[in-house]
Parts: C-alpha cells; structure tokens; sequence
C-alpha cells in the first residue's frame, strides 16, 4: 500500500518545496577550487575555515527580547555547543562573531558601532530579529534604529519577532557556510564602510 | 473610599476640582500641589505612601499637566491627582514632590525627558531615557518626529546636574548639583555587560571596593512606544506590551485588554477569565525559572542555569501548541484570546505542574544550600519597608522587605479572588529574601493553577469587537500582577480610535533607581548579585 504523505502547510511567503538549504554553494566554491585554487594554499583554506566555522565565538550583544531566545539556544535542548557556537565572548577583542540581538536605538548606535570596530578581523555581524532587520514593530519610532545595516556590515539576516531558536540556528549555519567559502590565507573583500552610513555622509555634506 | 479622600482634599484646597469622566481625578493648582500631596502622605486614617506612577500628559494648546497616582499601604485606597504646570510651552515649571516620595526623583526625570515639564526643587533635572544632546520633547504633540538624526558617536555624560527652586518675587533660580566629583572613582558599567539583564549602564563611584554611589544611565533600548502608541489603533497597541517586559508578556497584554474592555465596557466570559489566569500564572513560572538560571549564572554556577531552562522549555511547549509563539505570544485580544485552549492544554498543564513540584528540591539542593550562595545573598543588599514602599519597588522585592504589595490579593483582577493563595512575604529584605520569594511563588503559582485546571467552563474564547474601536472620553487605568511587580496602564481617551495618551508603568524603573540605596555600603562583587535580585528587565524600564 502508498504511503499517504503529510499535506504540506501552506504559507503566505515562502513554500516549502521553494525553500533552498544553500548547501549548494558549497559545492559551487569546491568545484571553483578545484579547477583554480593552489593546491597547498586552497588545501590550508580548507583546512583552517572548517575550523574556523566550528568555533565561531560570538559577542551576544543581547539589548531585548530576542537575546532571551539565544540563551535558550545554550541551554540543554537547543545545544548550539553541537555547531560550535558556545563559546559567547563578552569583549569584543576574543570574538568572531557581533551577534546583534534586539532593538537598536539612537543612544546605543554608537555602542554597536564601537564594539564592531574593537573587534578584530576577520569578523562577522548577524542581525536577529525584525528590529535589527528594519526596526521591526519600532520602525515609526523617533529613537530606534531602522536597521543595523546603517550602522556595521551584516552577513547574515536571521527575520522573526523573536526567530524560533530553529531559525536562528539555520542563519548561523549560512554563516559557516559562508565561512567556509572564504579565503583566509589572501585579501578578504569587505565593504567596510557600510551604504546607508555613505548616503548619510553625502547628504550632510 | 474615594469621596472621602476627596473631601479632605477639597478641605485642605478648596480650589481643587473633581472630575469624574472614566476614573475620578482630583485637579489640584500647581502651588497648592505640594502642601496637599505631603498632607495626603502624612493623613493619620490613611496614608498615602506609596506614589504608583507619575504620568505626564500633553493636553494640548500649550497646557502640560502631570498625573499622580498614589495609593495607601494600609488600607489599599487609591487617590489620583492632576496638576497642570505653570508658564506654558516654553518653561513649564510644577513643584517637586521627590522629598515626598523617592520614587518621584527618577519619575519627574522621565516628565522633564518627554515633556521639558521642569520640576522646582528637584536635585538632579537631568534627560533620562534620550542622549542629553537631544533636541526637543517627543511625547508633545508638536514635537517633529525627523529634528535628530542618527549619530555615530556618543554624547559626553555630564558630572553635573542642575536644580531650579522658584525665589519668592516667581523668578528662577539655578543651583549646579554634582553627580561626581573629580576626585571620585568611577567605574563604568554596561551598557554591554553579559549580567545586566539587557542594555542597562550604571556608572558607579567606588570607595576602595566599597560603593559609594550609583548613578543608572538608561535609555539604551527607550523605543518610544509611548509616542507610538498614540497613532495607533486600540488593537494595534497590543502588540508593543508583549515587548516591554517580555518575561511577562502575558501578564502585560492582560492589563492593557483589561484596560480597554474596561473603558469600551465589554464584558469578557467565565472561560477567557481563566484562561488569561492560568496563562498568567504559567508565565510567571517562566519567569521566576529564568532569574533563578540568570541569578546564579551571574553568580558563576553554570549547570543550575540547565535546570531553569528545562522546566521553562515545557512551559514554552504548552504556550506555543496553544498561541503559536513561545517567547512573545501575542495571545490575549481586546474581548477574549486569540484562540481557544489546544486539546492537549490542561493535560499538560497538569502533568507540569505536578512535576514542577517534584522537581523543585533539585534547584534548592544543586544553589539553595550551598555556602557561596549562602555568604553571598544572605545579609547582602538590604531594602528596608519603608525604602521599599518610597522607592515603589513593587513585587517580589517589595514583599522581600515586608511590603506585602501583591495585586493579586489588593485589588484583584481576573480570577484572583477565586482562588486561594499565599502571599509570600519576608522580612530582611536581603537578595537572599528576595530570592526566597521568587522561588516560593512558584510553588504558589503552582497551587492557583491546580485550582482551576479542572473547572475552564465552557464558553466562548472571545466576545466580538469592533476592529475599530472608539473609547469613551477620559481617564482609565488598570493593573496587574506581572511577574516583576506591579503593572500598570494609564489611558487617556478623548473618543478618538487611537488613545491619546497611553502610558504603562514600569515595574523595573523603581528597581534600578533602588539600585543606589540597595548596594550602597556593599562591595562592587555583589553589585552583580544583588542586580540580579532585584530582577529587572530593561525593556520595560526604558520603553
Ligand atoms: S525583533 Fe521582536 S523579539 Fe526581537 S528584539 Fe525586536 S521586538 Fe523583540
């Protein structure tokens, strides 16, 4: 007898068979190295990014809400020690990673922005949440921030108010993946000051 | 109960007026203010010594009035007065009541930051939640949303502050006051700290290792949902009180629903009562499990902090199957709840509430007994009763120092009268009684929701509303128990479809300025602990 399969839930946004699990740029990036990479320095790549994305360390710059949902991802049941994720630093020299975690307001802009820049490079920002993403429910607001992205480059972009912890674990995986594409040993390519912040600047002037 | 205080009010100040649309407010002039509110606080039959909230409002045509809400410890009556400030737009001047109640120091601070309403005779007339280089009032009518751009360095924090007293001849005179001296040691700590709960800064003058002085530098995560608030649609509203204090955002959300079905007089059934009871309830277990995991993370124990966060997680299972969120729920409505109960609901309430109650002994065992958790909250900290009620530290804080100040029994809401429970109270008023309380009301907790598991009659889970509602003319109020203290909401409707003013009261705004009495005198190591006694949540300070 057929097995009868699960109807699918229906969405508004996304179907489920649309959803893609990016793996395949992985593949992209090996076939590319294959053919052009140096074989002792794409093999050294290799070896230090598969390290360096199952160790990443965070600063969890946590403001509200959504920092409440990561600390369910260290408890037991999530586990993110099982990614390599568990290391939360508290000063931004020993960290990796700016985990941005809830709203960021006019008076903390220049923190974020000062903490980004004591961080050392190679280093990666994911914005969690709709207020990081654009403000989220605050965006009218006169003192929130309409996205961090005018303030420090983001990688990665985890939506939701607050993400499951299963969401936040998938945009954290993108970033190893994202990790793992790079080249260490050779320039990275940053923007490093980031657009909206450009615009800004123009227009004052 | 009302009539009576505002007959003595009336004695006292025959100017005063009463106005009795929505709530009774008694108006009082702006230089009789002071003579009543101290007359008010030191009545022999019923002091009122406990100042709830103090709310500024923008009635428009240049007119800037503050609202007080004071309550009485002994006998639970409440008294609302109103006072508009004198000189208009430009340089509206109110006379201070700090020296009545302490808790007015940082609540006429957050006047002076949303409205420019100047206090005479306040020690430190300092922005609180904006950066001090800001430009203009947001929560006035006219203020224009666009006047400050995003900067990208920080504001220098001032040492001094200023204080105005009115001269006799009715003009201003201006004293510096210092918040630092030069020579003083300070330490700065947060706004990124991992153990201050969110984004909290307290700049701290050290003597040795003792603490001198605290002084909380807020407003790293102000949203400003006040403002936004007021060109929202009731329904709209909702959504923000889950975000305040999110550890209770049930508890928040039942307020504000209270509050409006109140005002609209709608009349919600048997069913949603307990519903919105039971969830209350659950959600402060939540809460309590979570500042046990925090309390003694900050403390350096790690694995206890397991413990709390695999009972929460069954707590998150039984909200999601039902609301659909786990942190923030968005789960009661205007009229009811957003759905019905999941089938499975009241099985597993009750198979976690029994476990609870097997599991608790393993939280006392693995922290409660130990000697560092012993020798470091024990005698640490100490609030006592009438600190406490000056200060408006409500909650489990309060009822730590003997305050016994539970709205659930004061003035109950819901199904609260229904039930039989205990109010914890204790009395040294260290983090130690203030960490007892908490892990007791969990128990308790579990003791209300066992009451009415069984009983959820049927019914309907929500009553239809307009999508579009009209709130008669006045002032309403509600509040509720949340998990940290007392919450409040204060409307202000002029028949419109968006309030006019809406305001909630903070239940951590007292706990952090209490910070300066409370860890006065201890060592800068316990400054952590005694923090994480108190148990604030940022967002909802700074809103
Ligand atoms: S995105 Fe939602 S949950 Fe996250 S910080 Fe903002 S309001 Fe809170």
């Amino acid at each position: 007898m057929e097995m009868k399969h699960r109807k699918l839930p229906t969405t508004k946004d996304m179907r489920p068979e649309e959803f893609k699990n990016n793996d395949y740029l992985l593949r992209m990036a090996e076939e590319l190295n294959r053919d052009g990479a140096g074989i002792v320095l794409g093999t050294l790549d290799d070896l230090i990014n598969w390290g360096r994305s199952n160790s990443v360390w965070s600063l969890a710059l946590g403001t509200s809400c959504c920092a409440i949902e990561f600390m369910a991802l260290g408890a037991a049941r999530y586990d993110m020690a099982r990614f390599g994720f568990e290391v939360t630093r508290n000063s931004p020299r020993q960290a990796d990673l700016l985990m941005v975690l809830g709203t960021i307001n006019y008076r903390m802009a220049p923190v974020l922005k000062r903490l980004y820049d004591q961080m050392a490079e190679p280093k990666y920002v994911i914005a969690v949440g709709g207020c990081t993403i654009s403000g989220g429910p605050f965006r009218k607001s006169y003192y929130v921030v309409n996205g961090i992205d005018k303030i420090v480059p983001v990688d990665v972009y985890i939506p939701g108010c607050p993400p499951r912890p299963e969401a936040l674990f998938y945009g954290m995986m993108q970033l190893q993946r994202k990790i793992k594409m790079e080249r260490f040993l050779g320039k990275r390519d940053r923007n490093e000051v980031p657009q909206g912040l450009m615009e800004n600047k123009e227009e004052k002037a | 109960m009302i009539q009576q205080v505002t007959e003595k009010i009336k004695q006292w100040c025959p100017q005063a007026e009463v106005e009795t649309a929505g709530e009774t407010v008694v108006s009082v002039p702006a230089d009789k203010l002071e003579d009543v509110c101290r007359k008010l606080h030191d009545d022999t039959d019923e002091p009122m010594d406990y100042m709830r909230d103090l709310v500024g409002v923008d009635h428009g045509e240049g007119v800037l009035g503050v609202y007080y809400l004071l309550e009485s410890t002994r006998t639970g009556g409440r008294v609302m007065l109103r006072a508009e400030a004198k000189g208009g737009e430009e340089n509206p001047l109110l006379p201070s009541v700090c020296r009545i109640w302490k808790t007015a120091e940082i609540k006429e601070r957050e006047a002076f930051d949303f409205f420019g309403i100047r206090f005479t005779g306040h020690p430190d007339m300092r922005r609180l939640f904006l950066r001090e280089d800001w430009k203009g009032y947001p929560l006035r009518k006219d203020y224009d949303m666009d006047s400050n751009p995003l900067e990208l360095t920080s504001e220098v924090n001032a040492d001094v502050t200023e204080e105005f007293n009115l001269r006799p001849d009715g003009t201003l005179e201006r004293r510096e006051n210092v918040v630092f001296n030069p020579d003083d040691f300070v330490v700065n700590i947060g706004p990124q700290h991992p153990s201050t709960h969110g984004a909290l800064r307290m700049r701290t003058s050290l003597e040795g290792e003792t603490v001198k002085h605290i002084d909380p530098v807020l407003g790293y995560i102000h949203r400003g949902i006040e403002k936004m608030n007021e060109s929202l649609t009731y329904p709209q509203t909702l959504a923000f009180t889950d975000r305040l204090d999110y550890l209770s955002a049930h508890q928040n959300r039942h307020a504000l629903c209270m509050c409006i079905e109140q005002a609209a007089g709608i009349e919600v059934t048997e069913r949603v009562q307990y519903i919105r009871t039971i969830m209350d309830e659950l959600q402060r277990i939540a809460s309590h499990l979570l500042f046990y995991s925090c309390l003694v993370m900050d403390m350096g124990a790690l694995t206890p902090f397991f413990y709390g966060f695999r009972e929460r997680e069954m707590i998150l299972d039984i909200f999601e199957e039902t609301t659909g969120g786990r942190l923030i729920q968005n789960y009661n409505v205007i009229g009811g709840v957003q759905a019905d109960i999941h089938p499975t609901f009241v099985q597993k309430v009750k198979e976690f509430t029994k476990h609870m109650r097997e599991i608790i002994h393993e939280y006392h065992e693995i922290f409660t007994g130990s000697v560092i958790a012993r020798n470091r909250l024990k005698q640490m900290g100490l609030l006592s009763r009438e600190d406490a009620i000056s200060l408006a530290t409500t909650g489990g804080t309060g009822r730590a120092s003997g305050w016994a100040n539970d709205v659930r029994k004061h003035h109950p809401y819901a199904l609260y009268d229904k039930v039989d429970f205990k109010e914890i109270v204790y009395t040294h008023g260290d983090s130690w009684d203030r960490y007892m309380v908490r892990m007791d009301e969990i128990l308790e907790s579990c003791a209300i929701i066992d009451q009415l598991i069984d009983n959820i009659p049927e019914g309907e889970f929500r009553v239809k509303v307009k999508p579009v509602l009209k709130l008669p003319e006045g002032v309403f109020t509600a509040s509720v128990e949340s998990s940290r203290g007392e919450f409040g909401v204060f409307l202000v409707s002029r028949g419109d479809k968006s309030p006019y003013r809406l305001h909630y009261r903070s239940t951590g705004l007292p706990l952090v300025h209490a910070m300066d009495t409370v860890c006065r005198g201890n060592k800068i190591a316990d400054l952590i602990a005694i923090g994480g006694t108190l148990d604030f949540v940022i967002p909802d300070i700074d809103r």
